[in-house]
């Protein structure tokens, strides 16, 4: 399985792809860095691109990796190679790669701007462990969604609509079932609707280190008494790592049976 | 020299030397033949200069019922080891300078207070420092008055069973100047006071309001800080106040506000900074209300309207990264904005006339939300809510539609 991570890897960090992305993310954080100079604002900018870009590009590169290297992937089959190894070593590899890209991208900048004497230093870093998480999950259930299409256009739009679906209709549906049943306590509805959906999770967590967690007022405050403790922080972490485990689990129970 | 002369000579020497007789001083010190502050108050006469020297005195209870002037230069410490009010004045003209005054002690069913100032006028009352109090000075039906220069460290923890730093009741035309409160119930309480200037004052960290107005009218506060207070600052059910270049910051909680506005008529507000406080203004039943030069920023919501508010004017203010600029709960507007600096608008100047070419609308669909249902809250800042913000700003259909800035600033005020 290492092997072909590592062969995964070095093939798409030397892609044109990876550096297009590690590129995208650098000048990113300089410019937010030169256009206001504050740390801890730049934060709150970043916030939004990681929720909403990271799950996008995690989908795409997801993807367009599996159909890209589907021939290779049939060559190695034929080899006496176990195929969870196979598969997982190839997700391993895209995802690993992109979290690179993102962790130097956006790393980078903020380092030389000074991070290490900053006391944004602990968002940042919370910023970029859930950006990393969002990759993994989302590079995983890109995987999944291939796996299960042959067709390459049909897996595409699934992906898109994947993420389409996580990032906004999720939002949407959750925004009208708060209105519907606004006579109702919502507060553990809130936050069980949140906790299934890694983008909001995601979101939540930055938000309450943010120090807008008081704006969140009644809600805010439950949230908080989630989340705000350490066991809380955890839990949302560890919620999001099962976010990765059960689909890497899925895909190597699928890549196990299916017909090639 | 003539008779005449003679006469009047004679008369001046003699008024001034029962002058400086009846201004004689009176000394209290430990060794003194008058020890305590008590017995100073005592035998002085009106219009007496009471002096007292370094040293804790343990009296309470000191009842001033003739015009003097209680002073010490040496810092001396009144304990009133917390058996209640520990100066009570019940005359006009009296001034008390320069003493620490601690242990007044809390009662439920009386307000006790470090000085009590009762129907009497042109007190002064300055360089105090007042510590473990329950109220501090406390003004009732006591009129043309200075307090200045006082320091007041409460240790206020709950609201019920602690006083106010200082508070008047029914008395007018006081000046409340470069004091320091800190740690109260409230920093400033007005009850039916009139025509009050409060200025240069610091309030902050007290567990309620750092400034507190109930029905008094053309009071005028200004250049005043109020800091991390438990709620802000609340004016309510009073008629043309003036608050000008104050600074409110620092208010944060789930029930916490720079400023609340509650039936307020004919006000003006003008030159205030409101940063990082949860509500900026929070406004309720105010009528005519002049909103100027102020700056909003980083707070949750800058102003938050919250109904039966007509006819007031917002005009040069800053509108700088609040999370909500403005927030309102009904379709009807009756108030104005124009020419206001925001910081959220992304129109343009073709013109180049300073002014943008298409109307700001400071109202977001999502505060409209959120006010309707608190809980939306939880979805601020995604996509959707981007999106759903970006289309109502196109075509209004749940807010207010002539809510809008029709000139927009493309600079900010100075």
């Amino acid at each position: 399985m290492l092997k072909i991570l590592k062969y995964s890897f070095y093939d798409l960090i030397r892609s044109r792809w990876s550096y297009v992305y590690l590129a995208f993310y650098l000048l990113l954080g300089f410019v937010l860095l030169f256009l206001n100079n504050d740390l801890s604002k730049a934060v709150i900018t970043l916030m939004n691109v990681i929720i909403i870009l990271v799950p996008l590009i995690g989908t795409i590169f997801g993807v367009m990796y599996y159909y890209n290297s589907k021939e290779f992937t049939e060559l190695l089959l034929a080899q006496p190679i176990k195929r969870s190894s196979i598969f997982i070593g190839q997700y391993l590899g895209v995802a690993l790669s992109l979290v690179m890209s993102l962790v130097l991208g956006l790393g980078i900048p903020f380092v030389l701007y000074g991070l290490f004497e900053s006391s944004a230093i602990w968002d940042f870093s919370l910023l970029l462990v859930t950006g990393a998480m969002l990759t993994l999950i989302f590079t995983a259930l890109a995987f999944n969604i291939a796996l299960y299409n042959e067709n390459k256009i049909k897996g595409f739009s699934y992906a898109i609509l994947l993420w389409l679906f996580l990032a906004v209709i999720y939002d949407g549906l959750f925004l009208l079932s708060l209105i519907i049943f606004e006579t109702y306590p919502l507060d553990k509805f809130t936050l069980i609707a949140t906790v299934f959906n890694p983008i909001d999770l995601s979101r939540i967590l930055i938000l309450l280190k943010l120090d807008i967690s008081a704006l969140l007022g009644y809600t805010g405050a439950i949230f908080n008494q989630f989340f705000g403790t350490s066991l809380g922080l955890m839990s949302a972490l560890g919620m999001l790592t099962l976010w990765v485990i059960l689909p890497v689990w899925n895909i190597k129970r699928k890549a196990q049976k299916k017909d090639f | 020299m003539t008779k005449a002369a003679l006469f009047r000579f004679l008369f001046i020497v003699f008024i001034s030397f029962s002058f400086s007789n009846g201004f004689a001083q009176i000394e209290v010190c430990k060794t003194c033949p008058i020890k305590t502050i008590k017995e100073g108050i005592k035998q002085a006469k009106p219009h007496q200069k009471i002096i007292v020297k370094e040293g804790v005195y343990k009296e309470y209870m000191l009842i001033i019922d003739k015009p003097l002037t209680l002073i010490t230069k040496e810092k001396a410490t009144i304990d009133g080891e917390n058996k209640g009010d520990i100066i009570q004045i019940f005359a006009d003209s009296v001034t008390i300078d320069g003493f620490h005054i601690i242990h007044v002690g809390s009662s439920h069913t009386t307000d006790y207070s470090a000085i009590r100032v009762d129907r009497s006028s042109h007190f002064l009352i300055q360089n105090l420092e007042l510590r473990k109090i329950f109220f501090g000075i406390m003004l009732a039906k006591s009129k043309y008055g200075t307090i200045r220069n006082i320091k007041v460290f409460g240790d206020a923890v709950q609201q019920h069973n602690s006083g106010n730093a200082i508070h008047l009741w029914h008395s007018n035309h006081v000046l409340i100047d470069n004091n320091t409160l800190i740690k109260s119930r409230d920093g400033i309480y007005l009850e039916f006071s009139d025509d009050c200037v409060i200025s240069n004052n610091i309030s902050r960290e007290n567990i309620r309001y750092g400034l507190h107005f109930m029905f008094s009218n053309r009071d005028e506060y200004r250049n005043n800080t109020f800091e991390n207070n438990g709620a802000g600052v609340a004016v309510m059910f009073s008629k043309k106040i003036k608050m000008i270049d104050n600074h409110f910051q620092y208010n944060w909680g789930s029930a916490s506000y720079g400023l609340l506005l509650k039936e307020i008529n004919d006000a003006e507000i003008i030159g205030n900074t409101f940063e990082q406080n949860t509500i900026g203004i929070n406004v309720e039943g105010t009528n005519r209300i002049n909103y100027k030069n102020n700056t909003f920023k980083r707070n949750g919501w800058a102003i938050k309207v919250n109904g039966a508010c007509y006819e007031n004017v917002f005009t040069h203010n800053n509108f700088l990264y609040n999370s909500f600029d403005v927030s309102y709960n009904s379709r009807i507007n009756n108030n104005t904005f124009n020419e206001n600096f925001w910081s959220g608008y992304t129109g343009y100047d073709l013109d180049k006339n300073g002014f943008g070419d298409i109307p700001y609308r400071p109202v977001k669909l999502f505060s409209y939300v959120v006010n309707r249902t608190p809980n939306t809250i939880i979805l601020m800042r995604s996509l959707f809510v981007d999106i759903i913000d970006f289309s109502e700003s196109v075509s209004p259909a749940f807010t207010p539609d002539n809510l809008m800035d029709e000139r927009p600033l493309m600079k900010q005020v100075k």
